[in-house]
C-alpha cells in the first residue's frame, strides 16, 4: 500500500495535471481502493459460505432469486462479515499513518516533528502515538469480538 | 511537460532492481523471526494463570492493533534513548524486530488456532500413553496442528513482503527507497515507482496462485476424514 | 372409477441424468397420479435423490421430459421452437411443489413462525395476518404450538425437521416431495417425524413423493412402491405386490437386509 501511496502522490499531479487540492484525497483513494479490494473479497466470501441447502430451501419455497438473496442468503452473509468487517477497520486505522509520509498532518506527523525539536524524548513521544492509536482501536477491537459471538450464533454453514 | 520517460524508466532499472536482494532478503528475516516468535506468543498464552494470559492477550492485541510504521520509529528512533537499556540498532535490525515483532502476533494467533483444531481425543490420548510434555507436543499435537496451518502462514508471507516497503522510511535500502533515491536525485518518481509497483505484482502474484493450490491441496488431505481417521490412528499407537 | 383416469400430476418420460461421467439414471419413466403416495426405496446411489432434486428444479435433467400437470418442467416454447426453461418458467411450475430436506435447511436467522411465514407472505404476497394464522395452525398441528418465536438452532432434530414440513405445508403444494428426512435424525426422534408424515398422508390429498430408508412406514403408507436399482426402475407397484410378489432377486436381498436389523 506504501508503494500505491507514493505512486499516486507522484503520479496523480503528473499524470492528470491536476492539483487535488490536498494530498488528502490522494490517502482516501489510495486506502480506500485497498481495502475495498479486501472487503469485496469478504463480501464474495461470505456469500459463498453460506451453506448451499439454504438457497435449495429457498427454491423450493419458490422465491426467486433476488428474494433468495435478499431474504435468506445475505442476512446469513452479513453476520459472518461483521467480524471481518471489524478487523479490517483496525487494518485501516493502522494504515493511515502512512498518510503522514505524503505530508498529511496526522498523529503521527505531529509526533515526528515533536520528535526532531526533543530527541530525548522520542520513547515518550512515540509511546503517546501508539497509546493514541490503541485507544482508537479499543472501540474496534470490541466490536469485532461482539461481530464474533454474533457470527457465531444462528448462521448456516458447511 | 514530459509525463513518461522510457530513457528514465531504463536508467532508473539497474538502480531500483539494487534493492531487491534487500528487500528479498529483509522479508524471509522479518518471516523468519515472525513464524519463530510466533510459538512465544502461543506459549506464553498456554500459561495457566489469569494474570500473565491477560497481559499476554492485550500485549498482542496492542502490537496487532497499532501501526507497524509507528512500531518501525519507536525502535529505530526511540529505543536507543531509553536509558540503560537502550542500544542503537541498524536499520536492518530494527526493521526485523519491528515488522518481526508486528507479524508474530498475526502468526501466534494462526498457531492457536491450529492447537485448537487438534482433536481433544488426542489430548486424552497421549495423556492416556503417558507421554511427556514434550513428546506429547513433539510427536501428537504439533505434527497435526501445523499442517493445516501452512496455507494462511503462506498468506502472511505474502503479507509481509508488501508491509516491507515500511522499512524504507528508516533507510533501509530496498527497493522502495531505491526509487526514492532516483527520485529525489533526478525529480523523476513517477517510473521508478511504476518499476517498483511492477516488482512487486510480479512477484507476489505468482505466490499467491501457488499459496492457493498449497491451500487446496491442504483442504483435501486434512479433511473431516483424514482426521477421524487420525483419531483412530492416534487411539491405536 | 374417477381415479383411474385421472390425468397424472406428475409425468416422467425417459429422463436421464448424469454427472460428469457418472450415469445415475438411465431411462426413469414414471406416473404420478394427484394425491398419490408413493415411495421409492432402493441401494444407497441408486439415484432416489436425484428424482425428486429433479422434480424440485434443484438439479437439471441430462435428458428427457418431466412434465407438472401437463407442463414440460425445464423445457419451454418460444417463437414456436422448444428451448431451455428460463428463470420464469421454472417459477410458475414450481409453486405447486414442495419439498423437506434431509439436513431441514431451515433458515438460521429467522424464527420459527418467520421461517413458515416468509415465502407465503414474500412470494405468494398472501395477506400477513391470513398467513400468520395458517403458520400458527400449522405448526401446531406439527406439536410445536408452543415455539412460535423460538430459532432454529434451539431445537432438536426431530422438531427442526417437523418446523420443515409445516413450512412446506403453508405453501399448499399439489406436490410434496420427502428427501430422506428421518436419515440425519437420532433414532429416538424418528417416530415424532414419520407420525407428522402419517397425519399429512392421511389427511391431505396433495401428491406425495417419499425418498426413505423406512421400509416398514413406505409400504405402510405408500399407494405405490417404486424400486430404484442401478439407474432404473427395477420394480413398481403397490406395497403388497412389491414385497410379496416380486421375483426380483436384487430387490429380495435388499429387502432382506432392511427387514433383518
Amino acid at each position: 500500500m506504501i508503494v500505491q501511496l507514493f505512486w499516486l502522490y507522484y503520479a496523480i499531479p503528473m499524470l492528470f495535471g491536476i492539483n487535488l487540492g490536498s494530498n488528502w484525497w490522494i490517502g482516501v483513494i489510495a486506502i480506500g481502493l485497498n481495502y475495498g479490494a479486501y472487503l469485496s473479497e469478504v463480501v464474495r466470501g461470505s456469500i459463498l459460505s453460506v451453506a448451499k441447502g439454504q438457497t435449495e430451501a429457498a427454491t423450493a419455497l419458490n422465491m426467486s432469486s433476488f428474494q433468495r438473496m435478499r431474504l435468506v442468503i445475505f442476512p446469513q452473509a452479513v453476520r459472518m462479515m461483521l467480524p471481518e468487517f471489524g478487523n479490517y477497520t483496525i487494518q485501516m486505522l493502522k494504515g493511515t499513518s502512512l498518510v503522514s509520509l505524503i505530508g498529511l498532518t496526522d498523529v503521527l506527523y505531529y509526533g515526528d516533528i515533536m520528535r526532531s525539536t526533543n530527541l530525548d524524548q522520542a520513547p515518550l513521544i512515540y509511546l503517546l502515538v501508539l497509546v493514541m492509536y490503541f485507544i482508537l482501536a479499543l472501540p474496534l477491537i470490541w466490536l469485532t469480538r461482539k461481530g464474533e459471538s454474533i457470527s457465531k450464533k444462528g448462521v448456516a454453514s458447511g | 511537460m514530459n509525463y513518461w520517460s522510457w530513457e528514465t524508466f531504463s536508467e532508473a532499472l539497474p538502480m531500483v532492481l539494487q534493492g531487491l536482494g534487500i528487500t528479498v532478503g529483509l522479508t524471509f528475516s522479518c518471516y523468519a523471526f515472525a513464524l519463530l516468535f510466533g510459538f512465544v506468543w502461543t506459549f506464553l498464552r498456554r500459561i495457566p494463570n489469569k494474570l500473565i494470559h491477560w497481559i499476554v492477550t492485550w500485549t498482542m492485541e496492542f502490537i496487532r492493533s497499532t501501526p507497524p510504521l509507528v512500531q518501525l520509529f519507536f525502535i529505530f528512533y526511540a529505543w536507543p534513548m531509553i536509558p540503560g537499556i537502550g542500544v542503537t540498532l541498524s536499520p536492518f535490525t530494527s526493521a526485523i524486530l519491528g515488522l518481526g515483532l508486528h507479524f508474530s502476533t498475526y502468526i501466534g494467533e494462526i498457531y492457536r488456532s491450529g492447537i485448537e483444531s487438534v482433536d481433544k481425543g488426542q489430548w486424552e490420548a497421549s495423556r492416556a500413553l503417558n507421554f511427556s510434555v514434550f513428546d506429547k507436543w513433539k510427536k501428537i499435537i504439533l505434527p497435526q496442528a501445523l499442517p493445516p496451518t501452512i496455507p494462511m502462514l503462506g498468506n502472511y508471507f505474502i503479507i509481509m513482503f508488501k508491509e516491507v516497503p515500511l522499512a524504507s522510511t528508516i533507510g533501509v535500502a530496498g527497493i522502495l527507497h531505491m526509487a526514492n533515491t532516483y527520485g529525489a536525485r533526478n525529480w523523476a518518481y513517477l517510473e521508478p515507482l511504476t518499476i517498483v509497483g511492477i516488482i512487486f505484482l510480479l512477484l507476489s502474484y505468482p505466490s499467491a496462485i501457488l499459496i492457493k493450490k498449497l491451500e487446496v491441496k491442504m483442504n483435501t488431505r486434512f479433511d473431516k476424514k483424514a482426521a477421524l481417521e487420525n483419531v483412530k490412528k492416534g487411539a491405536v499407537m | 372409477m374417477s381415479d383411474t383416469i385421472k390425468e397424472p400430476i406428475v409425468q416422467f418420460i425417459d429422463v436421464h441424468k448424469s454427472f460428469g461421467d457418472v450415469k445415475v439414471l438411465k431411462g426413469i419413466d414414471l406416473d404420478i397420479k394427484p394425491g398419490e403416495k408413493v415411495a421409492v426405496i432402493g441401494p444407497s446411489g441408486s439415484g432416489k435423490t436425484t428424482i425428486i432434486r429433479m422434480l424440485m428444479t434443484l438439479e437439471e435433467p441430462t435428458s428427457g421430459d418431466i412434465l407438472v400437470e401437463g407442463n414440460n418442467l425445464w423445457k419451454m416454447s418460444k417463437k414456436g421452437k422448444q428451448v431451455r426453461a428460463n428463470e420464469k418458467h421454472l417459477r410458475n411450475i414450481r409453486g405447486d411443489i414442495g419439498m423437506v430436506f434431509q439436513h431441514f435447511n431451515l433458515f438460521p436467522h429467522m424464527s420459527i413462525l418467520d421461517n413458515c411465514m416468509t415465502a407465503p407472505v414474500n412470494v405468494k404476497k398472501e395477506d400477513k395476518n391470513e398467513v400468520r394464522e395458517r403458520s400458527i395452525q400449522m405448526l401446531e398441528r406439527v406439536g410445536l404450538g408452543d415455539k412460535l418465536n423460538n430459532y432454529p438452532s434451539q431445537l432438536s432434530g426431530g422438531q427442526k425437521q417437523r418446523v420443515a414440513m409445516a413450512r412446506a405445508l403453508v405453501m399448499r403444494p399439489k406436490i410434496m416431495l420427502f428427501d430422506e428426512v428421518t436419515s440425519a435424525l437420532d433414532p429416538e426422534l424418528v417416530g415424532e417425524v414419520l407420525e407428522v408424515i402419517r397425519d399429512i398422508a392421511k389427511n391431505d390429498d396433495m401428491a406425495m413423493v417419499l425418498v426413505t430408508h423406512e421400509m416398514d412406514f413406505a409400504l405402510d403408507i405408500a399407494d405405490k412402491v417404486l424400486f430404484l436399482d442401478e439407474g432404473v426402475i427395477a420394480e413398481q407397484g403397490t406395497a403388497s405386490d412389491v414385497i410379496e410378489h416380486s421375483e426380483n432377486e436384487r430387490l429380495q436381498t435388499f429387502l432382506r437386509r432392511f427387514r433383518s436389523v
